[in-house]
């Protein structure tokens, strides 16, 4: 019985393995299978780490039914709806990468690739314009809450003034928009002293990061057209009130629709129809508590969007190992993995809509 | 079939090795290596171990007399808190998977590597940074004096470094969950060649079922920690009640991850012993799917009980009944495990090494660690004793009888291994005998004090408790003594010892069937893979004073087969 293998056998670390196959493996299965079980075990940690702040959303729903009622009016179903089809769609470009990495297609990759990043990042444009438009409102968390409708048009003679935005979301563009200028002069350096590769992957991660402003130019054209978006400001302020006549007087619920744009007319509207004086709280005095339906979504929406981000920073990897061309039919683990970190970045997207947007 | 020269060579002591194959500050700092890795875990617990030992010996030291005046009222909470926040997050949690689990699982499975070294290195790193953190709401001046548990409201009120610290427990958390994730996989498939599940040595059970709980329980402490810290930044009314939080809330979620994590502490420590109480018997490990099974079984069990935590927390009834019943059924598996080892003992040819005598005392302080739980797992009698002096004796019976005595034992029964070389064994057993004898002055006189009504936590008593404490603080000390006695012993063998061969204890899981130390790929040759408790299958190699796998020697050379026993 030969145990004593050659020497070289064992210290020879590249025999009969591929290129990409780490010498602690036996074989690319094994190598396959590991990192397989590792990201599944990784997603499992995930799903617990959302775990608390579902059951803290659980929690307060039971506990303070009405704070849900009140507060979902505020957020716009139309742009979660908008947003969790982004989200679809980019989870179908993802699994089409998978397909095209394991046949080896790593020209297909690229694009496929690419295409999910600019969903990723048209995700948070929007996430940004929900984002500032609640700011600018005062809607934040329960001890900053400080619920005030109507417009609030920037100072003249700002940027985000001259634009017809919020000054919040000049902040947070500045972001995207120095990494895509970073992206771009690299790509023309890159050109310049002959890195190909490196000056196609910075265009491409300047398109993808780009995918940002698609977004948030989106979100704003629906703002503007619905002016200030369904469930926003005037609509909630009515919807607030109507709420409150059902609970709080022995008249019927005015039923009729309201089209005016802020809480006077409303107020107006009301006295004209001879119901009673409405003696609740005012729109501007909501509760407070209504803010911890903020927290809860301003934490879970928050920390989907930091593993939005991080999810386009492993895209970025594959996308620049599909450049070089990597992906092997018998070597697509990287993808596969990345494929399904995104899906589950996808699915838990897919709890947080209707747990947030879609109550009643 | 080997000969003799090649023997010398696979199973002698290796003069080029793991420690030695690249040189410099960067081989090690950038080292995938999964040994080197662990001796570098190895040296951080320890050195967590002491700064938190050192403000033990301070605590105990303002103890001495009822109105000392050592510390003041507030430097006193500062001082537990950081002693508990240290010894939880930086030493124990990680002390035997990430150090010495880091070194001997791989070889155990006969692989070269754990499945991920990067992220092993990763994990390691983020120890650092973590308790870097942790150490930091020190170094700021600030301090923190919450409680190791960082219960609301308070931690939102005080205006101590809880953002540092909560900051590095978070890490911590990662840096666990990446060894956990490692191992998982690891076991999973690396196994070698034939080696099922239950050919595993019980120590690899016992990290595996540590590793489940790290995967599961500590995202949540994660998040726990993150709205804490949005808590006290931005008041998002979640634990907050000013804001119409619920503090207790807080208690749930902590303790969700805090009690599995009293099972990470443990689990590992109890697959320590399992190995030593069978290598130091030389007898085949008594039940052991029954041992193998109960690890599995308290890593499942852990994740029902942590409402024991909040017997007086204004839990429901229901509620309270519920989990002080679930919590009685934890003391079957460990129960289980503790019969097990005495029945390996019984008719075992027992070797009072300085492993085996860590490994007696581990069963000793454990059994009275474990039983006083059960007190305080009774509702009528936790009513009693809670918050007193009788829960910091029962846990740390649990965790320094427990969890540091199987780490000390671990680390003498594997030092030669990592090191080449031996220590002296009569100071290994001093030290031993200090450790016993100082831990058991410390916290049984803590009991007595406890159940008479002694409260945790204050900086002053009544008069009538000063005995009590002076023993405690007696003890407390020659613990100190004997611990860095130990660590004495073998710092001087790392260096000076006489030199060894790769298995001096006659031990059969795999990592001993390899030089020592072990080569920078662990094995020379594929290792021959046999029961970890098949002590039968090994030879003693006089050349080499070392145990040998019978199928390396050469036929003449093995000893006759004795005749089975005929039984009429």
């Amino acid at each position: 019985m030969a145990v004593v293998e050659p020497e070289h056998g064992a210290h020879d670390d590249h025999h009969d393995h591929g290129d990409f196959i780490a010498h602690h493996f036996d074989n690319a299965e094994q190598q396959f299978d590991s990192g397989k079980l590792g990201i599944w075990l990784f997603l499992v940690t995930e799903v617990l780490f959302f775990s608390g702040l579902f059951v803290a959303y659980t929690l307060y729903r039971v506990l303070h039914p009405e704070i849900f009622d009140q507060a979902h009016v505020f957020l716009d179903k139309y742009l979660g709806f908008l947003n969790t089809l982004v989200l679809l769609f980019s989870s179908l470009t993802m699994a089409v990468a998978v397909r095209y990495a394991q046949l080896g297609k790593n020209g297909h990759v690229v694009w496929y690739v690419l295409g999910t990043m600019v969903c990723a990042s048209a995700f948070l444009g929007v996430k940004a314009i929900e984002y500032t438009h609640k700011w600018d409102q005062g809607i934040l968390v329960r001890s900053a809450f400080d619920y005030h409708a109507g417009h609030h048009e920037a100072p003249a003679g700002t940027l985000a003034h001259t634009l017809g935005v919020s000054e919040y979301l000049i902040y947070l563009s500045v972001i995207p928009l120095l990494v895509i200028i970073g992206f771009a002069v690299y790509a023309g350096i890159a050109k310049l002293t002959d890195k190909p590769n490196a000056s196609f992957f910075s265009v491409c991660m300047a398109i993808a990061v780009g995918g940002y402003f698609v977004g948030a130019m989106a979100g704003h054209f629906y703002m503007e057209v619905t002016d200030g978006g369904f469930g926003g400001r005037s609509e909630a302020a009515a919807e607030m009130m109507a709420y409150e006549n059902e609970t709080h007087s022995d008249h019927e619920p005015t039923n009729k629709p309201v089209d005016h744009h802020d809480e006077s007319a409303v107020d107006q509207q009301t006295a004209e129809s001879k119901v009673a004086p409405y003696q609740g709280p005012q729109p501007d005095e909501f509760d407070q508590d209504i803010g911890i339906f903020f927290s809860i979504y301003y934490c879970m929406t928050g920390l989907h969007a930091i593993h939005i981000i991080a999810g386009i920073a492993f895209l970025a990897w594959i996308l620049w190992r599909s450049i070089l061309g990597h992906w092997r039919s018998d070597y697509f683990g990287p993808v596969d993995y990345v494929g399904l970190y995104w899906h589950l970045v996808d699915l838990i997207w897919i709890y947080l809509f209707p747990l947030l947007y879609l109550i009643d | 079939m080997a000969t003799a020269a090649e023997r010398k060579k696979l199973f002698g002591h290796a003069e080029n090795n793991y420690l030695n194959c690249t040189k410099g500050i960067k081989s090690w700092m950038f080292t995938v290596d999964h040994k080197r890795i662990g001796v570098m875990y190895l040296i951080g617990v320890t050195t967590a171990l002491f700064l938190a030992g050192v403000f033990a010996l301070v605590l105990r030291s303002q103890l001495w007399s009822y109105d000392n005046t050592l510390l003041t009222d507030k430097m006193y909470n500062q001082m537990f808190t950081l002693h508990g926040a240290v010894m939880v997050f930086a030493f124990i949690i990680p002390s035997i998977p990430a150090a010495l689990g880091n070194f001997v699982l791989p070889m155990m499975l006969g692989a070269k590597d754990v499945a991920f070294p990067r992220l092993n290195l990763a994990s390691f790193y983020l120890w650092i940074f973590g308790t870097g953190f942790l150490l930091f709401a020190i170094l700021s001046g600030k301090g923190l004096d919450t409680g190791w548990t960082f219960y609301t409201p308070y931690s939102i009120r005080t205006d101590t470094g809880v953002i540092y610290a909560t900051f590095g427990a978070f890490i911590l958390g990662f840096s666990s969950i990446f060894t956990g994730l490692n191992f998982l996989v690891t076991v999973n498939t690396m196994r070698a060649p034939g080696q099922g599940w239950f050919k595993m040595p019980l120590f690899l059970w016992g990290l595996y079922s540590t590793s489940i709980i790290q995967v599961l329980a500590t995202p949540v402490l994660g998040i726990t920690l993150l709205l804490l810290i949005a808590e006290k930044t931005m008041h998002i009314g979640i634990f907050d009640p000013k804001y119409g939080g619920d503090p207790v809330l807080f208690q749930h979620f902590f303790w969700f991850y805090s009690h599995p994590a009293v099972y990470i502490m443990i689990l590992p420590g109890m697959g320590v012993i399992s190995e030593l109480i069978a290598v130091y018997s030389q007898k085949k490990v008594f039940g052991y799917s029954f041992i193998a099974f109960s690890s599995v079984a308290i890593a499942l069990l852990g994740f029902l009980v942590w409402g024991h935590h909040m017997f007086t927390s204004g839990q429901s009834v229901v509620v309270t009944l519920i989990f002080s019943a679930i919590t009685f059924t934890v003391a079957i598996p460990s129960a289980v495990k503790v019969f097990n080892w005495l029945a390996t003992m019984y008719k075992g040819s027992i070797a009072l090494t300085t492993p085996m005598c860590y490994a007696l005392s581990f069963i000793f302080l454990f059994g009275i660690g474990g039983l006083t739980g059960l007190f305080l797992g009774a509702l009528s009698t936790d009513i009693h004793l809670h918050d007193t002096y009788f829960v910091v004796a029962h846990f740390h019976f649990v965790m320094v009888g427990g969890t540091l005595t199987a780490l000390l034992g671990g680390v003498f029964h594997w030092w030669p291994k990592m090191f080449g070389r031996m220590y002296n064994d009569m100071l290994g057993r001093v030290s031993c005998l200090l450790v016993f004898l100082g831990f058991n002055l410390t916290f049984f006189p803590q009991f007595v004090m406890g159940a008479r009504g002694m409260p945790r936590r204050y900086a002053s008593y009544d008069p009538e408790f000063q005995i009590f404490h002076q023993w405690s603080t007696i003890g407390a000390f020659v613990l100190g003594v004997g611990i860095l006695l130990g660590f004495g012993v073998l710092v001087y063998a790392a260096f000076k010892g006489p030199k060894i061969s790769g298995n001096p204890f006659g031990a059969a899981s795999l990592e001993w069937q390899s030089s020592s130390p072990p080569d920078f790929h662990n094995f020379i040759h594929k290792p021959i893979l046999c029961d970890p408790y098949d002590f039968g299958a090994l030879v003693y190699d006089e050349e080499l004073d070392t145990y040998i796998h019978r199928e390396f020697m050469e036929p003449s050379e093995q000893p006759e087969m004795e005749p089975e026993p005929q039984v009429h």
